[in-house]
C-alpha cells in the first residue's frame, strides 16, 4: 500500500510506529503529485523544496518532535497567505503575489508540525463552483477527467481525493469546502462562523467566509479543526469560545440524536441518484438510533437572492484593494483614473468583474436600502428558521449538492445555473451555522454523493459525531478513484 | 452680520481631530509624525490581501472621554461602516469609518462671543481612520504615496448648523481645541493637520426659516483662514443671490494666496460612498461601568475653570479666561497660589512678563525655563520690601534666562532696595540741589514735580531706591520742613 492512500490518522500511526520517515511519506506524495497533477491539475504552486525542509526538522519549529500534525503533508487552497510562498487566489491580480506574512491557519498548523506540499487552484477569488473560473486552468474531477472537482476549492477537494496530500484546508462562502468535497467523494467541514481565524484569508464576503478542513476522514476533519479553532487577537470576528477536544466526538453513538429533514432541501426536479441516496443516508442514521423528525426551513427559496446581494456587496468592496497601486497586478495607463481601469479590466476575470458589478450595484444610494438593507432583513429571517428547527432536532440532514459533479464547460455559460449548485449550501454561511459534507453513494456512473449535516452555532461536536457514526457503519469514503 | 444686514449666514463645522494614541486605530504600528515613508506600516495598514483590523481601545476611549467632556451621549450600542472610495493614499480602497451609529451624539459646547454665551450643538462624533499621502514630485510622470498616517486615528467632530458668523465659527473652532488639550486627546494642531475644518456654509434673507442652498468649504488649515475663508464664501453668496444668481450645491477650496474659494466639484460629481456596516469588525457596546470610569478621568474643563477661578480667586474674567485657555498655563497659575502667591499679583506676572518672555522664544509653559516657585519666591521679595517693584522685573528676566533662584541674582547684582532713610537722604539732597529751578516750582506749589524728584533718585540709585521713604525724605526736604 503507497503511503499517499492514507490520511492524517493513518499516517500518524506509521509514523508513530517508526515505519517510515516524514521524509519518505513525503516521497510516497510527491510520486503521487508528480503522476496526477498533470492530469488533475490541483495545485497552483507546489513547494517541494520547502516541504522536504518542513519534513526534516529544518524549519526550526520542534513541532516535528512533539506536533499533532508532524510531518503529515497538507495543501492549502491559494487564497490562504503562506509567507513567503505566493497566494494567487488564482488571479491575474496576485499572480506573482507573495505576502510578507503567514496567515493564522497556516501558522498554528506550522506550529503542530505541518508539511506544506503546495497551493491548490480555486475559482477566482473563491467565486465559483468548479474552479473553472480559475485564471489559470480549471482542475478535473479524479473521478471523472471531464467533469469539474466542484469549487470553489476545488484544488483542495480533488488533491485530497487522488491522494496528493494527506488533508488541505479550504474556504467556503456559499458552500466551497462541502460542494467540492461532496463532488469529489470526500469529506469537507466547514466550522460556525467565528470559529477560525481568517487572518491571512483572502477576503471574498467577510461576514461569510469561513476555513475549514477537507479531508478523506471525519476523524481527519476533527483533528484538523482541534489545530485551526479558537479566538484569534488578529481576527475581532473570532469568537472568545472554549475549543473541545473534537476527535472525542467522533466515535460517540447517536442513539436518540434528532436529525431534522428540512421539507424545502427536497425538491420536484432535483437529481433522483442524489435524493435517492441522501434519503438512504438518513434511513442508515435512524438503524444506528438516530430519530428523523421532518422539520420547516421557510425561508430557504431566498436564499440565493439574498446571498448573492450580501455577499457580491462584501466583494465589491473587499476587491477595492486590487488597483495597481500597491501590489500585485498593474496596467499601465497615461492617468490615474486609465491606470485604475486598465489594471482592473486585464487582472480581473469576468465572474468576478460581475461580481464587483452587483455588489457597487446594489450599495448605490438610492438602492442600498431595497437590495442590502432588505437581504439583511431575509438573512435574518433564514436565522431564525434555523433556530426554530433546533428547538425539536439536535442536527439537520440534506443533500450537500443538488447535482453530482457536472462536465467541464457544462454550465460555464449559464451564471444562473452554476449559482444554484450552492442552493443546498448557502442557507447555512447565511446562517453561521457549522456544516459537513460527508460520502454517502454513488451514481450509477461511479459520481459520489454527498450527504450534509448542519449543526447549532458552536456544535461542530454533534456534527462530527452524526458524520462520523454514519462514515463509520459506510464504506463509502474507503472509495478512491482508479 | 458680516455681508449685508438683510441677509444671515448659517455655518456647521466638521472637524477631524488626530488622536494622541501611541498605535494606529487597528494595528498596531506607531503614529510617530516625521519618520521616513512607509516605515511606520504593516500588512495591515497597507491594506494587505487577507489582514484583518481589530480596533484599538484607546482609541475608542480617548473618543467617549470627548464625547463626555462635550456633553454627548454615549451610544450603547455602536458600529463602523465602510466607506468606498478610490484614491492611491487609500489602501483598501475604502476607509474604515462610521455611519449610522456614531460612538457620540447630541451634544454642545457653550462659546463667548460679544459678550454673550452661546451654545452650539454637536450632532455626533465618530472614529475612523486617518488616510496616507500622496507626494507629487518631480515632472508630474509619477506620484509617491507614503503609508505612515494611514491607520492614525480621527474622530470626526460634527456640529449642527448652530453659527451665524465666521467670528462665531472661529470662537467654536477655539473652544474645540481648548477642550481637546485639556483631555489631553489631541494637540490641536492646525498648521500640522492634527485638527483640520471643513465648513458647510449657506445664506438666507434674515428672518427666513428655509435654509440656503450650502456650499461646502475645505482647505482650511488655520483658525484665521477659517474665519477668512467663511467670510469671503458668505460675501460671494449674497453678491450672487442679490445680482440674482443660484447658489449652487458645490464643495468650493478655500485658496489662501489668492484669498477666495474656488469650486473644486459639484454635487454631481460628488461620490458615492456605498456606505455598509464593517464585517471584518464586530459592533461595540461600552460597558456602562467603563463609561464611568472614563468620565472619572476628565479634569476639570475649561468652563469651569474659568468661573472658579473668578470665584474664588477674585479674578478679572480677563485673567481667568486667557488663564485657563490652556490645563498647563491654569495648572502653572494654581501652582502659584498653591504655593502662597496672591492671585491677582501672580495672574499679572504671569500674563504680563512671562508671556511675553516665552513668546518671544516661541515656547509653551510646559517648556518654561522658570518655575512656579520662582515667581512665588520673587512675589514674597516685593511684599517683604526686599526689591522694588521696579527692580522685580529685571530679576525676573535673569531667573527666566538663568534660572537662578531670585535671592542669588538680588545678591549677586547688589540690588537690594534701599530703604534706610540715612543712607537715601544723602542722594536726596544731591538731587534737590542740582536741580534748584524745579525745586523752586515745587515750593511754589507745582506739585506734580514730585514725580520728577522720585525719578532722579530712582536713576541715580539705579532704581534700588524704596520709593516709599524717597517720597517721605523729598516732601520733607523740599518743603523744607
Amino acid at each position: 500500500m503507497e503511503l499517499s492512500e492514507l490520511g492524517i490518522e493513518g499516517l500518524k500511526d506509521v509514523l508513530d510506529r517508526g515505519e517510515a520517515t516524514p521524509a519518505m511519506v513525503l516521497d510516497s506524495f510527491f510520486r503521487r503529485i508528480d503522476s496526477a497533477q498533470e492530469k488533475v491539475k490541483a495545485f497552483v504552486t507546489l513547494s517541494r523544496e520547502q516541504a522536504y525542509k518542513m519534513a526534516s526538522g529544518a524549519c526550526g519549529t520542534g513541532a516535528l518532535d512533539t506536533g499533532i500534525l508532524a510531518g503529515i503533508p497538507m495543501a492549502i487552497k491559494d487564497n490562504i497567505c503562506t509567507k513567503a510562498i505566493k497566494t494567487t487566489c488564482s488571479s491575474r491580480m496576485l499572480e506573482n503575489f507573495i505576502p510578507p506574512y503567514e496567515s493564522t491557519v497556516t501558522s498554528r498548523l506550522s506550529d503542530a508540525g505541518y508539511v506544506l506540499v503546495g497551493k491548490t487552484n480555486l475559482d477566482e477569488f473563491a467565486m465559483g463552483s468548479s474552479t473553472e473560473n480559475s485564471a489559470f486552468f480549471t482542475t478535473r474531477n479524479p473521478w471523472d477527467l471531464d467533469r469539474i472537482p466542484g469549487g470553489s476549492s476545488g484544488g483542495s477537494a480533488a488533491a485530497v481525493c487522488a491522494g496528493m496530500c494527506a488533508a488541505a484546508l479550504g474556504s467556503d462562502t456559499g458552500g466551497s469546502i462541502r460542494q467540492p468535497a461532496s463532488l469529489c467523494g470526500v469529506v469537507g467541514l466547514k466550522p460556525t462562523y467565528g470559529r477560525v481565524s481568517r487572518y491571512g484569508l483572502v477576503a471574498f464576503a467577510s461576514s461569510l467566509d469561513q476555513i475549514g478542513p477537507i479531508t478523506k476522514t471525519v476523524k481527519d476533519a476533527a483533528i484538523l479543526l482541534n489545530v485551526i479553532a479558537g479566538r484569534d487577537p488578529l481576527d475581532s470576528t473570532s469568537a472568545p469560545m472554549p475549543v473541545p477536544d473534537f476527535t472525542k466526538a467522533a466515535g460517540m453513538d447517536i442513539k436518540g440524536i434528532r436529525v431534522g429533514i428540512p421539507r424545502e432541501y427536497f425538491i420536484p426536479g432535483m437529481d433522483k441518484e442524489v435524493e435517492g441516496a441522501v434519503r438512504a443516508a438518513i434511513k442508515q442514521l435512524e438503524a444506528l438510533g438516530a430519530v428523523p423528525v421532518e422539520v420547516s426551513l421557510p425561508h430557504t427559496a431566498y436564499a440565493i437572492a439574498t446571498y448573492y446581494i450580501l455577499a457580491t456587496s462584501e466583494a465589491s468592496s473587499n476587491l477595492a484593494r486590487y488597483d495597481g497601486v500597491k501590489y500585485g497586478f498593474r496596467a499601465g495607463g497615461k492617468d490615474l483614473m486609465e491606470t485604475y481601469m486598465n489594471t482592473r479590466a486585464e487582472g480581473f476575470g469576468p465572474e468576478v468583474k460581475r461580481r464587483i458589478m452587483l455588489g457597487t450595484y446594489a450599495l448605490s444610494s438610492g438602492y442600498y436600502e431595497a437590495y442590502y438593507g432588505r437581504a439583511q432583513q431575509v438573512r435574518t429571517l433564514i436565522k431564525k428558521d434555523f433556530e426554530e428547527a433546533f428547538k425539536s432536532v439536535d442536527i439537520i440532514a440534506t443533500p450537500t449538492s443538488p447535482t453530482p459533479a457536472f462536465k467541464v464547460g457544462e454550465k460555464a455559460a449559464d451564471p444562473l445555473q452554476m449559482y444554484l449548485s450552492d442552493i443546498f449550501t448557502i442557507s447555512i454561511n447565511l446562517a453561521g451555522l457549522p456544516g459537513i459534507s460527508v460520502p454517502c453513494g454513488f451514481t450509477g456512473g461511479n459520481l459520489p454523493i454527498g450527504l450534509q449535516l448542519i449543526g447549532r452555532h458552536f456544535d461542530e461536536e454533534t456534527v462530527i459525531r452524526v458524520a462520523h457514526a454514519y462514515e463509520q457503519s459506510t464504506d463509502w469514503h474507503k472509495r478512491r478513484p482508479g | 452680520m458680516s455681508a449685508n444686514d438683510t441677509y444671515e449666514a448659517v455655518i456647521g463645522l466638521e472637524v477631524h481631530a488626530q488622536l494622541l494614541t501611541d498605535s494606529k486605530i487597528f494595528c498596531g504600528c506607531s503614529t510617530k509624525f516625521g519618520l521616513p515613508p512607509n516605515s511606520q506600516t504593516c500588512p495591515v495598514c497597507t491594506g494587505m490581501p487577507g489582514s484583518l483590523p481589530v480596533l484599538n481601545r484607546k482609541a475608542l476611549q480617548f473618543t467617549i472621554k470627548t464625547g463626555l467632556a462635550m456633553n454627548c451621549s454615549i451610544a450603547g450600542f455602536s458600529r463602523f461602516a465602510r466607506k468606498n472610495y478610490f484614491y492611491p493614499d487609500l489602501p483598501k480602497g475604502y476607509q474604515i469609518s462610521q455611519y449610522e451609529l456614531p460612538v457620540c451624539e447630541h451634544g454642545y459646547v457653550e462659546i463667548s462671543v460679544g459678550g454673550g454665551t452661546r451654545r452650539i450643538g454637536l450632532t455626533r462624533i465618530h472614529l475612523e481612520e486617518d488616510a496616507g499621502k500622496n507626494i507629487h514630485e518631480g515632472a508630474g510622470t509619477y506620484s509617491l504615496v507614503d503609508l505612515n498616517r494611514a491607520g492614525v486615528p480621527l474622530m470626526e467632530i460634527v456640529s449642527e448648523p448652530d453659527m451665524k458668523s465666521p467670528e462665531e465659527a472661529g470662537a467654536y473652532m477655539r473652544k474645540l481645541r481648548t477642550i481637546l488639550r485639556y483631555i489631553g486627546v489631541c494637540d490641536g494642531n492646525m498648521e500640522q493637520g492634527s485638527l483640520r475644518c471643513d465648513a458647510n456654509v449657506s445664506v438666507r434673507p434674515v428672518g427666513a426659516v428655509a435654509l440656503g442652498t450650502k456650499v461646502e468649504l475645505k482647505n482650511m488649515n488655520s483658525f484665521k483662514f477659517v474665519e477668512k475663508a467663511l467670510e469671503y464664501e458668505i460675501k460671494r453668496q449674497v453678491n450672487a443671490i442679490k445680482s440674482g444668481e443660484k447658489i449652487i450645491q458645490e464643495t468650493r477650496l478655500w485658496d489662501s494666496a489668492a484669498g477666495v474659494t474656488q469650486s473644486m466639484r459639484t454635487k454631481e460629481e460628488a461620490h458615492d460612498y456605498r456606505y455598509f456596516p464593517e464585517p471584518d469588525l464586530v459592533p461595540f457596546m461600552p460597558a456602562e461601568t467603563w463609561i464611568e470610569e472614563i468620565r472619572a478621568s476628565i479634569p476639570e474643563l475649561p468652563d469651569a475653570r474659568r468661573e472658579r477661578f473668578a470665584s474664588a480667586y477674585g479674578l478679572p474674567e480677563y485673567d481667568a479666561d486667557l488663564l485657563t485657555s490652556e490645563r498647563p498655563l491654569a495648572d502653572w497659575f494654581e501652582e502659584c497660589v498653591r504655593k502662597g502667591a496672591q492671585p491677582k499679583a501672580a495672574s499679572n506676572w504671569i500674563m504680563g512678563e512671562l508671556m511675553r518672555l516665552l513668546n518671544e522664544d516661541g515656547i509653551s509653559i510646559e517648556g518654561s525655563p522658570l518655575v512656579p516657585a520662582g515667581l512665588v519666591e520673587l512675589l514674597s521679595l516685593i511684599d517683604a520690601g526686599t526689591i522694588s517693584g521696579k527692580i522685580a522685573k529685571t530679576v525676573f528676566e535673569e531667573m527666566y534666562r538663568s534660572k537662578k533662584s531670585a535671592a542669588l541674582i538680588v545678591k549677586e547684582k547688589g540690588l537690594l532696595q534701599i530703604s534706610d532713610a540715612s543712607e537715601l537722604s544723602a542722594v536726596v539732597d544731591q538731587v534737590i540741589a542740582s536741580n534748584p529751578n524745579e525745586a523752586g516750582r515745587f515750593r511754589d506749589g507745582e506739585v506734580k514735580l514730585l514725580g520728577f524728584f522720585v525719578g532722579q533718585v530712582m536713576k541715580a540709585t539705579k532704581g534700588k531706591a524704596n520709593p516709599g521713604v524717597i517720597n517721605d525724605l523729598l516732601k520733607k526736604k523740599l518743603s523744607g520742613k
